[in-house]
Order: C-alpha cells, then structure tokens, then sequence
C-alpha cells in the first residue's frame, strides 16, 4: 500500500525539482521493460544477446512510421504498439533462426553485427524510397492520445496542473505493472523452467522431451516483443527518433542493467536498470556544482566522471557481488559456494 | 524392444560406426562395450538422435523406425537418455531436476506415485531435495540423472558412460542402482568403458572395435572369453 502510495503521488514530488525529473523517470521505466525483455533471453534461457537495441529500434520505428506526418498515416497508439511488438518478435526469431547452435561468446558476436545491421538499415533506408528518413530520423511524431486527453500537453484538472511527461508516467507505470505479471507468470510457467533447463544443459533439455529450437526462438519473440512495446513509447514520449537512439553501446548498458542487477531475478533487474537509469543523472546535477563549489571551475567533464564511475561500479560489483546486487537465490547459492571452495 | 539394423555413422569421410546392427529385449539389460573410439558413443548418439548429420540405416523402437524422428519426441516414444556427463540441470534444485524430467507429462497423480517410487530407490535424492543439483557430488549427479530419466517413465533406458569420472566406490554404487532399476523392470541398454562392471549388471553384451561389432554373447560367455578377458580386462 506504501509503496503504491508513492508510487502515485511520485511524479509531483518529482516535478518540484523539476519537470525533467519525471521525464528521467520515465525512461527510467523505459529500460526496465527493456532489462526485463533482455532478462529472458539471457537471464532465462542463458542465450547473450548483444543485438538487442535492433528490437527496441524496430518498436520505436514502427511507432514513428505508423503515426507521424512522415507517412502521413496516424493511428491510435494502442493499436500501433501491438504491431510494434509483434514486429519485433518477428525480428527476434529472424535473429534466432539463424543463431540456433550457437552459444555464449559465438552468439554473442552473431547478435553484436544483427544490431549494427538494423541500425544501418535505419540509417541508409532513406533512399531509393524514403521509409526511415535517414539519419534526420522522424520527427513530429504524434504523442498518446486516449479518449481525448493529449499526454503531449498540459491540462489542468481540479485545479491542479498535470503535464505531459506526468500523464506518461501514470500510463508507464500502467505498462509497467502488466509487463512485470508478464514476466513473474512466465518464470513459473511450463515454458519458463523450459528456458532454464536449456540454459543448464541443451542435451539433457532435449532428453526430457523439450522441443529446444521451439523454445529458444519463443525466448527470441519474447524478449524481442517487450523492447518492440519500449521503442513504441519511447518514440511517442520523445516525439523525434533517430538511428543514433539505437546504437550498441545501448545494447551494452541495457546488458550491465541485467547483470548488475541480478540475472534472472524480476527484483534485481528491475533495480539494476533504475540504478543504472538514475546514477547518470543524479551525476549529471552533482558534479558541475561540486566542482564548481571546491576548484571554482570544470576540471573533470561530468561525461567522463560518469564513465569512470560506471567502469568502477562494474569492477567492484563482479569482485563482491559477483551473482549481482539481488541475485536469484540459486545463483546466489551457486556463488557463494564458490567462495567457500576457494 | 529395440532392433537396430545396419545402422552406420559417419563424420565427414571418416566412418564411425560401419553397419551395425543388435536388439535389445524387453527387461533385459545389454551392455555395448568397447575402448575408446570403437564407435559406441556415435552408436548411442545416433540412437538418441544427437547427430547433426543424422545416421543410416534402421532404428526400430517397439517395431516402429525412430532413426528420423526429432529428439525431443524420443521420450514421448519410451526412449530415455541419461547423457554422458550426466548433465543434471546445475542451477536447479534436486527437486526441480526430476519435476523437469516429467516436462512432458501432464498427469499429476502419476507423477507423484513415480516420484515416491524414485524416491525409494534413490534415497539420497529424498534427503537432499532442495540442494542445487550442481553442488552434489559426481555419483549423486549420476544417480539424479537417472532418477530424472525415470521420471518421463521410459521402457528404454540409454545410459551412456555412467561411471565417467567416478571414484570408484562410487562407481559402485551407482551400478547398484542400476541394477536396482533393471529389477524394477526398466529395459536398459549400458554403454561403458568399464567392461567388467558393464558384463556385471547386464545379461548380453555385444563389444565394438573400430566401428563393427566383433562378439555378441551372453554376459557370463563375454566375461570368459579369453579375447575379451585380455583386450577389456586387463589379463
């Protein structure tokens, strides 16, 4: 009930430092969908996917082809973030077809060049036919509209004012719960312990009668079909999109969310990507004014204090925390009896 | 229960396994023995439908051919693998690991009868229920492995080097439990290395050398056959 409690009144909280807290916050939200879509395909099935971002490119574009001036077609968002999701799992078993026998390092690379390719084919598809508009990406995409409120403007309701990023927030967090139903149902399912089992041992998988191809490419679809529903939003948040939004280091930090947070674990990669989401920018607000205050100027852009810090946080988490800040039990276990055997 | 016939395997140029064929009876165990490279893995492989180039000639399970059948529906068939390495599901608990090996039934009453069933012969796996099966010891990997094979209630038993690995008092109680599965009726072919132990605890034996199968007998006559005693035994 507390948590709910803030949970709700948490945006105007936010919008007393400043509207662009809850704009953070909101994409904050954004990239734990997108940890979570990663955590299946990783975290579950144990397949490394570095490629990911393509899906979240591939919802994002759907969005903005489907409702901005650039096509001129314009349709309501909920029926456009189904079929950005379901185009994004189509892309997911196009990866997964090809990738089946591969594991860890070799999948890793195969799923590296699938994302490079989505985003070169974002950035050249402006000619001879202009679909993606090239690296000027689209802009003026049309924001949420649901039964005439416009979440692209302010309203006033009962005296108080609530603004854009505000109202997105409330339908993120909407989003969010389903995504996060989504996700603790399927971990129980008949198909969730089938993700592990591949994980552990494909041989033995297969022995018990899993269909693993089957269930590798639905692993695929999965994880796709949630960064396909991210994009979706994200392009209708930030009404503008580029190539440049789904680049791979994108897909690396959405990875370090997982793994810092705890792989496998709903609870820890939902706090990973949080973290990971609000460290920058709490970084961004502290370090100029810091420095500002101590030396009287900039001598270390915030930039590269972020990176330093982020690369430290890495290397000490894989030292004391090597399962993850909150681990799924079994990993935890494993871990520490590492330690003890050492 | 399963007739083989002419089966061969190869890898590229190179033939692993030159037409060979053997049956195995309903409740009889046989074992295959042979050194190391004679082909029995590929044989059992190819049974299990583990090849990525697939395998010739005729696999017959309860009269019907399985050699081009997905693996996956091997254990809707009655065919179960316990895999070299046992490969138990490591991250999971010993509880979980035989649930996992009931994945395609759906009848739960069943399953908890097999399950209190398994639990009686295996009994280490009982008491160690909730322990990540990575963390058991190599002999109690074995015997989950098995108890997980049992769990999708196969006529056909596939065992393949189940003493890899082990020390050898462990070696022995993990063959004591096979044949404490074989009473119970389970059909068990034995793939091994160790010939002794294998000619043991099956009834037939059938030894492999460089693809072929060179002797076929009874288990007592293989285990006092001179070429057999001085080529596996070590006299």
């Amino acid at each position: 009930m507390l948590v709910a409690l803030a949970l709700m009144t948490l945006p105007f909280a936010l919008s007393a430092a400043g509207t662009a807290w809850v704009r953070i916050t909101n994409l904050a939200i954004l990239y734990v969908f997108l940890s979570l879509g990663l955590n299946i395909v990783v975290g579950y099935a144990g397949l490394l996917d570095l490629g990911y971002v393509a899906f979240y490119g591939v919802g994002a574009y759907v969005y903005a082809l489907l409702a901005s001036p650039h096509l001129g077609i314009h349709l309501p968002f909920w029926i456009i973030l189904p079929i950005g999701a379901a185009l994004a799992a189509i892309f997911g078993v196009l990866l997964g077809t090809p990738t089946l026998k591969l594991r860890g390092d070799y999948l890793a690379i195969v799923t590296m060049g699938f994302g490079e390719i989505v985003r070169i084919f974002l950035n050249n598809l402006s000619r001879p036919i202009n679909i993606t508009n090239g690296p000027q990406g689209i802009a003026r995409i049309d924001p949420v509209r649901l039964d005439g409120i416009n979440f692209g403007r302010d309203d006033v309701w009962f005296g108080l004012t609530v603004n854009g990023p505000t109202k997105y927030y409330y339908l993120l967090l909407l989003l969010l719960i389903a995504v996060i139903v989504v996700n603790m149902r399927l971990q129980n399912s008949r198909i969730g312990r089938a993700w592990e089992a591949i994980r552990e041992d494909e041989t033995a998988a297969r022995a018990i009668g899993i269909d693993t191809t089957r269930i590798k490419l639905l692993a695929f679809a999965m994880g796709a079909s949630f960064g396909g529903v991210a994009g979706g939003m994200f392009a209708a948040i930030q009404e503008f999109i580029s190539p440049e939004s789904f680049v791979l280091t994108e897909s690396v930090m959405i990875l370090a969310m997982v793994v810092l947070g705890g792989m496998g674990n709903i609870w820890g990669v939902i706090a990973g990507a949080l973290l990971l989401s609000f460290a920058p920018e709490m970084l961004r607000y502290t370090v100029v004014p810091v420095q500002m205050a101590v030396f009287g100027r900039l001598l270390i852009e915030p930039e590269v204090i972020r990176m330093l810090l982020f690369g430290l946080a890495l290397v000490l988490m894989m030292r004391y925390r090597p399962a993850g800040l909150w681990p799924l039990r079994a990993r935890q276990r494993e871990f520490s009896k590492q330690d003890v055997a050492k | 229960m399963l007739a083989v016939m002419n089966l061969q395997v190869h890898y590229g140029g190179i033939a692993a396994v030159k037409g060979i064929s053997f049956t195995v009876n309903k409740g009889e165990t046989v074992a295959l023995i042979g050194a190391n490279g004679a082909g029995k893995t590929s044989t059992l492989k190819a049974l299990a439908r583990l090849l990525f180039l697939g395998a010739k000639g005729s696999i017959r399970l309860a009269g019907e051919e399985i050699i081009a059948l997905p693996p996956h529906q091997l254990i809707g068939k009655g065919l179960a693998l316990v895999p070299e390495g046992r490969g138990v599901f490591a991250r999971l608990s010993v509880a979980e690991n035989l649930a996992m090996g009931a994945y395609i039934r759906d009848d739960k009453a069943e399953i908890a009868a097999d399950l209190a069933r398994i639990h009686a012969l295996l009994p280490r796996l009982k008491e160690r229920q909730k322990q990540l099966a990575g963390t058991l010891s190599g002999g109690e990997q074995q015997m989950l492995a098995l108890g997980r094979a049992l769990m999708g209630r196969p006529q056909l038993l596939l065992l393949d080097e189940p003493s890899m690995g082990l020390a050898p008092l462990m070696v022995q109680k993990v063959f004591e439990t096979i044949r404490a599965v074989a009473a119970s009726g389970v059909t068990i072919l034995l793939v091994e290395q160790n010939a002794r132990l294998a000619l043991e605890t099956a009834s037939r034996g059938y030894v492999m050398e460089s693809g072929r199968i060179t002797l076929a007998d009874s288990a007592a006559t293989l285990l006092a056959d001179p070429r057999v005693r001085e080529a596996y035994l070590g006299e």
